[in-house]
């Protein structure tokens, strides 16, 4: 199998920087990365990680930039990015988010 | 607000065959998607299809997408990507929501081919990370390149099981075992039989007990069955994996014919609820069409015919019968006939002859 040259690119996670490739889901960068936990639910602060990779099931759930609620697993990677976990639901509103 | 003849929803095999069929037959047509690039799950399937040649066997699912794709961008095709229909309203308006705005498209009439997603089954810590469904697995490995973990159990061992198993083997993830609730391998012998070559064990008659881990999976508790599906005491094997994949079979993505009023009908052994249609893949709703896994789950292959008859009977319903459209029809219904008759066609075949058809609604 080969696979298509994709630019390498730097983003952070938890303010920690990782390299991964441009145009990539955020989500496999994550995972090639190691990184299993995704997010916390609200009541019970179970871990969530990837799981269905079509933007069906709200496992992937985690806050880019100043956007909550982003599945990770359809959205692409760019340089810089900032991604971080979420705990319980985003929330939504400019203002909360800066 | 855009206007289209005909809206596809779904460009995997299903949608991009009646892009193509309702194209040349001439409709002017918006193909939709929520992926950036058209082909739906065959962009991740780089294991040979099977079939006759005119159902391209022998080439890998990945270049069929490529070669559907490419006869697309010949036509005049207007394509939304990175975009999700997350609605239908009255009189055939769609809401098609995109990163940075929702836009509206009228069409005189749709064709629904938005596939299916993976089931999962409850066990505890089945929501632990680690926990995939097989096909995610899929495209991490084939079309991302990256392995997310050593070692793994799959459950299921219908084709989709026994197909990303060895993927993952050729990607070096070494599979504990693949798992079976029922007493027989589900799938076709020649996948068993690679995955046996490459070592890797089958336990039929076996199902999850538990997923053991903290924040993510470090290990997992299987467990033998009775005739009754029941577990057996004391059979218990601990399994230490990083990855636990699901392969427990797949459901209709239906909420827009939810929505848009079609006659549903819950027939297991077409996944789920689909719509009430006929061999013309027309449903109750007279603008509305359905075809692919939508419509009931079966094969890409058979996705494939199946988006050619809806595309053609979305055509007729606009422009009329012609010669060229009825042909196609014709042809796609023979070869969807032919391709049932095998055992594995068996399942799909016996669905969608429980679906009443024309004679429900004239």
């Amino acid at each position: 199998m080969t696979f298509p040259e994709k630019k390498t690119v730097q983003f952070f996670f938890e303010g920690k920087a990782l390299t991964g490739y441009e145009d990539e889901p955020i989500a496999a960068a994550l995972v090639a990365n190691n990184v299993m936990v995704f997010r916390y639910t609200e009541k019970m602060k179970r871990a969530r990680g990837f799981f269905c990779a079509v933007g069906k099931c709200s496992s992937c759930l985690m806050k880019v930039d100043d956007r909550p609620n982003v599945m990770v697993c359809m959205e692409l990677l760019k340089s810089g990015m900032k991604v971080n976990r979420q705990v319980g639901r985003g929330k939504i509103g400019a203002a909360s988010n800066k | 607000m855009l206007q289209a003849e005909i809206a596809i929803v779904g460009a995997g095999p299903a949608g991009l065959t009646a892009a193509i069929v309702a194209a040349k037959l001439g409709a002017s047509l918006t193909l939709i998607d929520d992926n950036p690039v058209l082909g739906g799950q065959l962009i991740k399937q780089t294991h040979k299809f099977f079939g006759s040649k005119s159902h391209y066997c022998g080439i890998r699912g990945i270049n069929i997408g490529q070669i559907l794709t490419t006869e697309l961008e010949n036509l005049p095709v207007k394509k939304l990507l990175n975009a999700s229909v997350i609605g239908y309203y009255e009189n055939n308006l769609l809401a098609i929501y995109q990163p940075d705005r929702l836009l509206k498209l009228r069409a005189q009439k749709i064709i629904f081919a938005t596939g299916a997603s993976e089931n999962t089954i409850a066990f505890p810590n089945n929501d632990l990370p680690g926990v995939y469904g097989a096909g995610a697995v899929q495209t991490l490995i084939n079309v991302y390149g990256v392995r997310p973990g050593k070692r793994a159990l799959m459950i299921g061992s219908g084709n989709i099981g026994l197909i990303v198993s060895y993927q993952m083997m050729q990607a070096g993830i070494d599979v504990a075992a693949v798992i079976d609730i029922l007493p027989k391998i589900g799938g076709y012998h020649v996948h068993a039989a690679k995955l046996a070559r490459l070592g890797v064990s089958i336990f039929t008659s076996y199902t999850i007990k538990e997923a053991i881990g903290k924040d993510w999976v470090e290990a997992a508790l299987i467990v033998k069955v009775n005739k009754k599906y029941q577990p057996i005491p004391r059979t218990e094997k601990r399994l230490k994996v990083d990855i636990i994949c699901l392969a427990v079979g797949l459901s209709p993505l239906n909420e827009l014919l939810w929505q848009a009023g079609c006659e549903m009908v819950y027939i297991p052994e077409l996944g789920g609820h689909v719509a009430q249609h006929n061999e013309d893949m027309a449903t109750n709703k007279p603008d509305i069409f359905v075809s692919g896994d939508l419509s009931g789950i079966e094969e890409a292959s058979t996705a494939m015919l199946e988006g050619k008859i809806a595309g053609a009977s979305a055509y007729e319903s606009l422009k009329g019968v012609t010669e060229e459209s009825e042909k196609i029809k014709e042809q796609a219904k023979a070869e969807l006939c032919m391709i049932r008759q095998g055992p594995f066609g068996e399942k799909a075949k016996c669905g969608k002859e429980k679906l009443s058809v024309a004679t429900r609604w004239a």
